[in-house]
């Protein structure tokens, strides 16, 4: 199923980028708003970077909002291993040890955004399974898919709610960032955001999601299907 | 960056290590290590730029530029600059974060701010 994977190499690595910022329509976006306009307040957890943006529009409705990188999370050296065939994979228990640990039946929400599109392959059903199972019953899971017509360079964005149904997408810009090695000097590394490891089709995600209770899909305009999850 | 100077004000320099539990009646800037547990009702503590910092805080403000990794409880107010790197649960009456600022927890506002947020 894994269409395209790894870097997609070159200069491009090298030269950094300006966060560029779009703002796109989500009618799965729009569909959730129905909930968090109402009275009682909700337990949400986002997915995504931190957004400031979220996290304030949360707030003052009075929800609380719980707030995870699971992607930059996945990044972490240390859970890098090798399966039986000795292929280079990521250890989900140890992963999920140190990730979403939560009550079971927590949230009302799950904001996802497109974090199965760029989550390691070893990753994806393990967190989809611990989500299913720290969302309430009836409680409402929102993804994002890339179509078959997305490229392997599709950018990887942050997703920032500024109306009921409208999100400033940011794109995950290069960055130089100091890390200090194992001896202990002071390297300097690019970080090039992430790369898209591959493209669900419908019956993928059907799958993806098959222990949830309802799906519904929403087809954009801009090569991305949005999916509304109901466990 | 140094923390600005006050009669008011203690400070952790950056070679600094404590283990244990601190509290206090003045305001705290911690741009060392500190392990274990801050109480400062009615001050407020900043974590700087080089301040790591893992303990439960309980604060009147706290503002982060370095790392935190514990809950903090802040009766007025918590600010993550761009550089902060916080994990854990959050609850305050008001807060600020600045673009760039990473958080692993929850937020939870609560006191006056809940109720003006929930129209009561």
């Amino acid at each position: 199923m894994k269409l395209f994977r790894g870097s997609s190499g070159g200069t491009e690595a090298a030269t950094p980028q300006l966060a560029q910022k779009l703002t796109r329509r989500s009618s799965g976006l729009g569909e959730l708003s129905r909930i968090w306009e109402e009275d009682s307040p909700l337990c949400v957890l986002d997915l995504g970077s931190t957004s400031p943006a979220n996290i304030r529009f949360f707030v003052e409705r009075g929800h609380k909002i719980y707030s995870e990188d699971l992607l930059v999370a996945s990044t972490e050296a240390n859970l890098v291993t090798k399966d039986e065939q000795g292929n280079v994979v990521l250890d989900s228990r140890k992963f999920l040890a140190d990730n979403l640990v939560y009550p079971a039946a927590h949230f009302d929400v799950v904001l996802c955004w497109n974090l199965p599109d760029y989550l390691d392959e070893s990753l994806v059903r393990p967190v989809m399974g611990r989500l299913w199972s720290v969302l309430k019953p009836g409680g409402m899971l929102l993804a994002f898919f890339h179509t078959k017509d997305a490229g392997p360079d599709s950018p990887c964005y942050r997703f920032h709610i500024i109306g009921k149904d409208t999100l400033e997408m940011q794109r995950i810009v290069l960055k130089r960032e100091a890390r200090r090695g194992p001896t202990g000097a002071v390297h300097t590394a690019i970080t090039d955001g992430f790369h898209l490891q591959r493209v669900f089709n419908n019956r993928h995600i059907e799958t993806l999601f098959r222990d949830f209770a309802s799906i519904k899909f929403f087809l954009a305009r801009d090569n991305v299907r949005e999916v509304l999850v109901v466990r | 960056m140094s923390a600005p100077l006050s009669a008011d004000l203690a400070q952790i320099g950056k070679s600094v290590v404590i283990k244990g539990e601190l509290s206090g009646s003045e305001d705290l800037y911690v741009d060392g290590q500190v392990e274990g547990s801050i109480a400062l009702k009615n001050n407020s503590l900043t974590v700087g730029p080089n301040g790591s910092v893992k303990a439960t805080v309980e604060a009147k403000g706290v503002v982060v530029q370095g790392k935190l990794e514990g809950n903090v409880q802040a009766s007025d107010r918590v600010e993550l600059r761009k550089s902060a790197v916080v994990t854990g649960d959050i609850t305050t009456q008001r807060i600020s974060i600045e673009e760039g600022a990473y958080l692993k927890g929850k937020v939870d506002i609560q006191g006056k701010a809940a109720d003006r947020a929930a129209g009561k």
